[in-house]
């Protein structure tokens, strides 16, 4: 026997980039348990739609926790309350029935809100821009064993490499910093031999482009590595920060960029 | 000199910064908390740090040293003020529900410790480094009895050119000092802040420069924590020991001390 109940929804509706959003409240009943919260959302813009309302839009894709698209901070908590998922993969039976749910996007000056729950996180892809990408032989690809990586290496360039560039990290951040998603982003690059050529430069490139975009800095509190669905750690930042102290103290003797 | 400026203009520049002067800062507070607890050895030893201090280093050095740790803490405030600045602007729309899930409380009210202390620093130097905090100078006889006592050294009083060296009674002006019950409140209220503020800053300051990852992160949160108790429990302790009669001012400058006393016997 499924168990259904009965929600509270306290959702920021906003038409555009220019207008002002408010909170909308709305009640929403026999929520299967069993759905996930993405799908609870369909459900509500269901009965939106149908009282000849606008639906609630949101940011989704693969609802599976892969793509990085879903963006919503939950109760005051970026992807809800489970550690280690994304909204897609949080479902209703980590609340109750009666509950009152209090959904809103992220909030950060890089990140303007496009409409209700979306919003814009271009700026992470400038700070991929910015260096994240490795120089390449073009032409047929090399043989898979051609260098060998420590499985150490491996293994840690693939926990940073786990980044889906959600941007919880900067929406839970008490200053809106993207250090953990660029910090992931360069020590995955910068810890693999592929990475090595750019690799100074590709770290004063993207903190460069991560301060200009006007995200804030880091006050090592930690929070990102609670919200991030991922688990991304915050040895990523520690990482970032030396490579950032290499990369000037080489540029200050021999400039790199 | 470009390269300069794009360090110090980035966060990360900034928050090295930091970390080097809050390492010296803590290194400092350490050194200092040393140099206090002499007190309970007698005054004639606390006394004789003093004079070490001030006379038998030369007062460039001294000097020297006074400038590169306001330098510091200018640095460091410098750091924090801009940085705030800059994380404010990051966030113009707040949310209006937000959990904290598992940064400690020490680590978000830094701006709150920090700016208690410096406020504290600001008190702590006029009150006994400039002595000129109304009512508390200490230096005037009509406030106190004269703070210039002999310079003691295994109990007998130092001589030189045939003159007893006098020195300040600093073991007096401290318990002057923390007689008065808000000057001592606000000493353990602000060290008690310091506490706060170390036990994030000193592991902190290992993560902005690069040096943490998770395992050490773990220790060097705890050996944090018991920096932060050590330095709080080292200061505290002197004024409440003031307050409970345990420490006792002495107009002689230690002379008069029973340990002094003895080893006068002996010598002769």
């Amino acid at each position: 026997m499924e168990k259904t109940m009965n929600l509270t929804l306290r959702v920021w509706r906003q038409k555009n980039r220019l207008s002002v959003g408010q909170f909308e409240t709305y009640q929403l009943s026999d929520v299967s348990e069993d759905s996930s919260f993405l799908e609870m959302l369909d459900i509500l813009s269901e009965q939106l739609v149908a009282d000849g309302h606008e639906p609630v839009a949101f940011d989704h894709d693969c609802r599976e926790g892969i793509c990085g698209m879903c963006s919503m901070t939950i109760n005051g908590q970026p992807h809800g309350p489970e550690n280690g998922t994304t909204a897609c993969q949080l479902h209703m039976r980590h609340f109750h029935d009666g509950q009152t749910i209090t959904i809103e996007p992220w909030r950060a000056k890089p990140f303007p809100v496009i409409k209700d729950l979306v919003v814009d996180r271009s700026p992470l892809d400038k700070i991929i821009q910015a260096g994240g990408f490795i120089t390449a032989r073009a032409g047929s690809a090399v043989d898979a064993n051609a260098m060998p990586i420590a499985k150490q290496t491996a293994d840690y360039a693939m926990d940073a490499a786990a980044c889906i560039g959600c941007g919880a990290c900067v929406a839970a951040c008490p200053n809106a910093s993207a250090m953990l998603f660029t910090s992931a982003k360069v020590a995955h690059m910068n810890s693999l031999p592929q990475g090595q050529p750019e690799k100074h430069r590709r770290t004063l490139a993207m903190v460069t482009t991560m301060d200009g975009e006007g995200f804030g800095g880091c006050t090592n509190i930690g929070e990102c590595e609670a919200s991030c669905p991922k688990n991304i750690p915050l040895d990523m930042i520690a990482h970032l920060n030396r490579d950032y102290a290499l990369a000037q103290l080489k540029n200050f003797f021999e400039p790199v960029a | 000199m470009s390269s300069l400026c794009s360090f110090v203009q980035s966060t990360i520049g900034r928050k090295i910064l930091m970390a080097l002067t809050g390492l010296v800062l803590v290194l400092f507070v350490m050194g200092h908390m040393l140099g206090n607890l002499q007190i309970f050895l007698g005054a004639e030893v606390i006394n004789a740090y003093a004079y070490k201090l001030h006379y038998v280093l030369p007062s460039s050095a001294l000097w020297g040293i006074r400038i590169f740790l306001l330098v510091c803490i200018a640095i460091h405030i410098w750091a924090a003020v801009t940085l705030t600045l800059d994380n404010r602007k990051a966030r113009p729309q707040g949310y209006q529900e937000k959990k904290t899930i598992q940064a400690s409380y020490s680590s978000r009210t830094m701006r709150m410790s920090g700016i208690i202390l410096l406020a504290f620093i600001v008190f702590h130097i006029a009150h006994f480094t400039a002595r000129s905090v109304p009512g508390m100078q200490y230096e005037e006889a009509g406030v106190l009895t004269p703070m210039e006592v002999p310079l003691v050294k295994h109990g007998e009083a130092v001589m030189k050119n045939g003159h007893g060296v006098m020195t300040f009674n600093v073991n007096d002006m401290m318990i002057a000092g923390f007689q008065v019950w808000w000057v001592s409140a606000f000493y353990i209220l602000a060290t008690g802040l310091l506490c706060m503020h170390l036990t994030h800053g000193f592991s902190s300051m290992f993560q902005s420069v690069g040096l943490r990852n998770t395992l050490w992160r773990k220790r060097l949160d705890r050996v944090a924590l018991v920096y932060g108790w050590v330095v709080f429990l080292g200061f505290a302790i002197i004024p409440l020991a003031t307050l409970a009669g345990v420490l006792k001012s002495d107009p002689t400058g230690g002379l008069a001390t029973e340990s002094a006393a003895i080893i006068e016997t002996h010598s002769k």
